[in-house]
């Protein structure tokens, strides 16, 4: 009981708890779960967005270094972009490698995620390491490369904008688009979608994979820019991951996104002061966590069961 | 050796769902014979002998293998009686080697060399020479067929059933396989030979069972059989609802303008086969151009070429930006089951359409076509999947005819439905009006479908199509038949 409300007051037990814990580790969430649902959605089973977000850290990381002489307005937005072009070309990788050779996004995007790793590993202790060369990690990057808060006080940053800004465009894009309809169709039936609909399928896979990756970057850019203002090797405790049950949770719709990555940020913020406060290892949430995926997931699938039932006894009525 | 009997069926019923596939099937199979089991696509063969291998539990009726009833649970069981099957498919793992494939399904230690030995053995024997060592997935299509063959007989089968084993082989190939069939038989081996070929049936064939929609409908030996008797069996009088025979000859033949054509167009698949040759073809506003053809030879390409979704590899094609297409396998190339009816009529407009899509005038849209074309569901906003087969093709044939109104082409449209939704279907592909009527293509596995609706019937054979001219005798089939066959 006592573990449970600290559990709580970590999360929402006071404004601090709100917005500079648990909205601070929901920002990351929204952006890589609308990375994993754009891309499951068309049928891309992208699960290399730890990979791509570790690419968007390491090339906002340098952005913010090289450009420190210059402003904020121009700082920021050369991190945001940086980072998403980087995870995009860290997730064109895989996407090519599926178009070329066929090569399974499982596999290639997963063997991504330990290169990604290396590479981060490498270049907090090479290129990027603070100047004393003691640290396994970059210097903090200058003021003008940090980006703002959204409150007084609070540890909550442009990020959380950006990634809800982002979760209502790719809902429009989604349900409203030419563009994002086809997303949904090469998802959904790739050959009605080839056949019917004159679609090129390939193509579209290629396109959202690149989305998806872009998305991942970014997270990465905002963490770097709004959360650790450095890199260094835990630069990620597994957001890329996690995001594969927030996009599920949320049924791979944009808007559940950000529903399900503030529930999983708040189990988070909340593990952290559980464990803090109450002495209950922040594994238990972790289990807690998996039990409400299987949960989900079970749930869905009975849903559809029972929905398949109620349509054979209809039709058999009729 | 001939007189006992190998393999019986009496009697054999079986339902997947509400399909009926067996109904009352019976199979004689004389050792020491080839015997051919005939029918259309879905006639039951395939089932039929699936059943007698073991791989399907039939609802009811007998089977007796070597004269003794039995009660065939699985595959092994099949393979314990000395039944061997050669699927149209085959069933071999392609990433393992010759002799690996033959040592599957068999029990204890994989001795490699041992099997080595026994397959250059049998290879010596039966004259089906293969590498142990080679990988199947680097074997030829007739070499993969030799392998199934010779696991067969590693597993000492001694009654052969073959899926169109000439289906996938060349001309050259097929006789090869054909006349080593005879030579096992002629040693006391038995085949089944499931096949559409009438001719190799006629040819090869001691023995024939010809089945028409799960029904034995002709058997006996071939001697006592003439080939007009084995084609009448084979497509049947006209066995169609009156409500499609009523429209046979009502429509008149018109000379439009002309709509698609086709001009010495070969297409080559990604594999390098030649699935058509020198095709020129002209329909025009207002026909109906049946189609006929066996499986693979040549229909796939020919309708996906006029409906706009192949591009020839070498010819000209002229058809009009957008074409109706209504392709046999509804589900997966015409629906996204998933999506509503709404949807899926955006769904054909998907690859060419811009910025945002209009959702409002679509949903208008699908009604205004669910209205047409009687498609009973309950709203623009359901989703495809709960249609029944005929409302879902029905609208697939108003989606493709609303948005394209020149030209239509259908491959198969009343698989899977019921007669009386396959003569509406029917009626609403054939009797497509418009100013000026629309050319229409349907392609058929059943004759008489053709025959009720089309204006003019071509048939594809090995990659060529050919006119027919129409009969004298409206009924009469026999040239229809013939020239599935190549004959002239």
């Amino acid at each position: 009981m006592d573990a449970l409300l600290a559990l709580w007051d970590g999360a929402f037990g006071s404004a601090f708890a709100f917005w500079s814990a648990t909205l601070v580790r929901t920002t990351p969430l929204v952006l890589v779960g609308l990375a994993v649902a754009l891309a499951f959605r068309a049928g891309v089973l992208n699960i290399g967005a730890e990979g791509q977000l570790i690419a968007g850290a390491i090339a906002a990381t340098a952005l913010a270094q090289w450009l420190d002489v210059m402003p904020t307005i121009i700082t920021v937005p050369a991190m945001a972009f940086g980072g998403m072009l980087a995870g995009a070309a860290w997730a064109g990788i895989a996407a090519w490698l599926r178009r070329r050779f066929g090569v399974l996004e499982v596999i290639s995007t997963l063997m991504l995620n330990f290169i990604a790793l290396a590479l981060l590993s490498w270049v907090v202790r090479g290129p990027l390491q603070e100047p004393t060369g003691i640290y396994p990690q970059s210097a903090t990057i200058v003021a003008n490369a940090q980006w703002p808060f959204l409150l007084e006080g609070q540890r909550l940053h442009l990020g959380f904008a950006f990634g809800l800004m982002l979760a209502a465009a790719s809902w429009y894009w989604l349900a409203r688009t030419a563009s994002g309809f086809r997303v949904r169709v090469v998802g959904a039936g790739p050959r009605a979608a080839a056949s019917a609909g004159g679609v090129d399928v390939a193509r579209t896979t290629f396109g959202v994979f690149l989305v998806s990756g872009a998305c991942a970057g970014l997270a990465g850019a905002s963490e770097v820019g709004g959360v650790t203002w450095a890199l260094y090797d835990g630069i990620s405790p597994g957001y890329g991951y996690t995001a594969i049950a927030v996009a599920l949770l949320a049924r791979l719709d944009p808007r559940g996104v950000v529903v399900s990555a503030f529930f999983f940020g708040a189990l988070e913020a909340g593990a952290a002061a559980m464990q803090r406060d109450a002495g209950v290892p922040a594994v238990i949430v972790q289990v807690f966590v998996a039990l409400v995926i299987l949960g989900v997931l079970a749930g869905t699938h009975l849903r559809d069961r029972a929905r398949a039932w109620r349509l054979v006894t209809r039709r058999e009525a009729a | 050796m001939s007189g006992d009997e190998a393999l019986v069926l009496r009697d054999v019923r079986r339902s997947f769902g509400r399909t009926v596939a067996l109904d009352g099937a019976s199979c004689t199979v004389r050792r020491g014979t080839i015997h051919a089991l005939l029918g259309e696509n879905g006639a039951g063969k395939t089932t039929l002998m699936r059943i007698a291998y073991g791989l399907l539990a039939p609802d009811a009726g007998e089977v007796r293998v070597n004269g003794a009833p039995v009660n065939l649970g699985s595959s092994r069981d099949g393979i314990a009686l000395g039944l061997g099957m050669v699927h149209q498919h085959f069933m071999l793992v392609p990433a393992m080697t010759v002799a690996e494939n033959v040592a599957l399904g068999g029990r204890g230690r994989f001795e490699r060399d041992a099997t080595a030995t026994r397959i250059e053995a049998l290879g010596r024997d039966s004259g089906l020479a293969l590498d142990p060592r080679a990988r199947v997935a680097d074997l030829p299509v007739g070499a993969q067929q030799r392998l199934e063959i010779v696991k067969a007989l590693a597993h000492e089968a001694r009654v052969l059933i073959l899926d169109e084993p000439t289906a996938v082989l060349a001309p050259a190939e097929g006789a090869e396989l054909l006349r080593w069939l005879r030579r096992f038989a002629d040693s006391g081996g038995t085949v089944v030979l499931i096949t559409h070929k009438l001719r190799d049936a006629l040819e090869f064939g001691d023995d024939l069972t010809v089945l028409r929609r799960g029904r034995t409908v002709l058997a006996g030996s071939r001697g006592e059989m003439t080939e007009a008797q084995v084609i009448t069996a084979l497509v049947g009088e006209a066995g169609l609802p009156s409500a499609l025979r009523a429209r046979t000859g009502a429509l008149t033949p018109s000379a439009g303008e002309p709509v698609l054509h086709l001009e010495g167009v070969d297409y080559i698949d990604a594999r390098g086969v030649t699935r058509l040759h020198e095709v020129t073809l002209e329909v025009r506003a207002g026909e109906v151009l049946g189609v006929i053809g066996v499986e693979g030879a040549g229909q796939y390409e020919l309708l996906r070429i006029l409906a706009g979704r192949l591009e020839p590899t070498r010819g000209r094609a002229t058809r009009p930006t957008r074409v109706g297409f209504i392709p046999e396998d509804r589900l997966h190339d015409a629906l996204i089951p998933e999506l509503t009816l709404t949807e899926n009529l955006a769904l054909a407009t998907a690859g060419s359409a811009h910025g945002t899509l209009a959702w409002e005038a679509t949903r208008r849209s699908a009604a205004e076509i669910m209205r047409r074309f009687d498609v009973r569901a309950e709203g623009t906003e359901t989703p495809a999947r709960a249609l029944s087969g005929g409302n879902q093709q029905k609208f697939v044939v108003g989606r493709e005819r609303h948005l394209a109104g020149a030209a239509l082409v259908a491959e198969n449209p009343t698989r899977g439905l019921d007669l009386r939704a396959s003569a509406k279907v029917l009626d609403e592909i054939a009797g497509a009006d418009g100013d000026p009527p629309p050319a229409v293509v349907v392609y058929s596995s059943d004759i008489d479908e053709i025959l009720a609706v089309a204006t003019r019937v071509v048939a594809c054979y090995n990659g060529s199509v050919r006119e027919i001219p129409r009969a004298a005798d409206p009924k009469d089939r026999t040239p229809y038949a013939r020239a599935l066959l190549g004959a002239h």
